[in-house]
């Protein structure tokens, strides 16, 4: 029986769906069984993002309304044949998805997948009742801005009063300079105000601009800083116990982080 | 004079932590689901209730929400001008 994780930060542009592609990209290096779903209707991307946007037939809304079988609907990933994807359709509205419909449909998944990754749109509104409809928990994505955060504590609310409990949240787009000199909030300063677990810590990473350019997922990428990130919280996902990065202070997470990439001593 | 005393001598305050207490008080709010429009009309009925026994200064009159131990307390702060002698 598989698992349904949303992933969903209130804010857009944060990283949902950078996040997405790499830690299904990641679960499936790992052999799992996955498949991610864009929930985006309207404005899809993941599609984009993984390199898949030329071998789009069928969508998410063309399943919930039965134009087509699940199977036809689901493309196959071109590096990993246990990684597939449901992409969002482009031309219709939220409002074509029910919570009841994507309920079952990630029942049915579950079936045959190990993992179910839900691409959740911005917003609060019905794409995003869709999205945490059928989920067994939540990733929240945000990133040290004041903006983001306040969203994400939000979106804490509104998973807990949907009784999706327990939420992780993975703090993305964390500059080391910027936190070292005491101008953005590290990682602790999150946690304490968001009170929820955390999964893991992607830094800002000119790589991500280049991988989504190409539509290859920044993980694939063996050197990167974020590649070591998304790793981690895979493993984490898998069950795990990967230390987080050091976050007693500031410099210390910085310098270690530089060790990490071989810069520091 | 001590304000600007302490300023002078005082290292500017790192903006993450600006941005740290900005989030805690709009958080309060956020998360006692109370706008500033509510709080306003909640001031007006103390207001009201209060004068019927004392006399407040109803300008530097203060009410807010805030942070105490990890959870939310309303702070009044009601400045008396007279009490009522004939209640």
């Amino acid at each position: 029986m598989g698992e349904v994780i949303v992933i969903t930060s209130g804010k857009g542009g944060v990283g949902k769906t950078t996040t997405t592609a790499n830690l299904g990209t990641g679960l499936a290096i790992n052999g799992k069984k996955v498949v991610l779903i864009d929930a985006d209707i309207g404005l899809r991307n993941l599609d984009l993002v993984m390199g898949l946007e030329n071998r789009i037939v069928y969508d998410l809304v063309d399943v919930v309304e039965e134009n087509c079988r699940l199977r036809q609907a689901l493309i196959k990933d071109k590096r990993f044949d246990n990684l597939y994807l449901l992409p969002a359709a482009q031309t219709r509205d939220k409002d074509a998805v029910s919570p009841d419909q994507m309920k079952k449909l990630c029942v049915e998944l579950k079936k045959d997948f190990d993992y179910i990754l839900i691409d959740c749109p911005a917003g609060i509104e019905q794409g995003f009742k869709n999205a945490i409809s059928g989920a067994d928990w939540a990733v929240i994505v945000t990133t040290p801005e004041v903006s983001a955060v306040r969203d994400a504590d939000r979106i804490i609310g509104l998973l807990e009063a949907a009784e999706i409990r327990n939420p992780k949240l993975v703090v993305n787009r964390i500059k080391l300079n910027l936190v070292a000199q005491k101008d953005m909030m590290n990682i602790n300063d999150m946690i304490d105000i968001l009170a929820i677990e955390l999964l893991g810590v992607v830094p800002d990473d000119e790589k991500i601009v280049i991988s989504t350019n190409r539509g290859e997922p920044a993980i694939l990428d063996e050197i990167s800083l974020s590649s070591k990130s998304y790793k981690n919280i895979v493993r984490r996902i898998l069950g795990e116990d990967v230390p987080l990065m050091p976050m007693e202070a500031e410099t210390t997470f910085f310098g270690k982080l530089k060790k990490l990439i071989g810069l520091g001593s | 004079m001590l304000d600007i005393f302490s300023k002078l001598f005082q290292k500017d305050t790192n903006s993450k932590d600006v941005a740290k207490e900005r989030l805690r008080l709009v958080l309060i709010h956020d998360r006692a689901n109370m706008s500033p429009e509510l709080l306003q009309s909640l001031k007006e009925d103390l207001i009201t209730v209060i004068n019927k026994y004392l006399e407040v200064d109803q300008e530097a009159l203060e009410v807010n929400l805030s942070n105490v131990d990890d959870s939310v307390a309303l702070v009044a702060n009601i400045p008396i001008v007279q009490v009522k002698r004939s209640l």
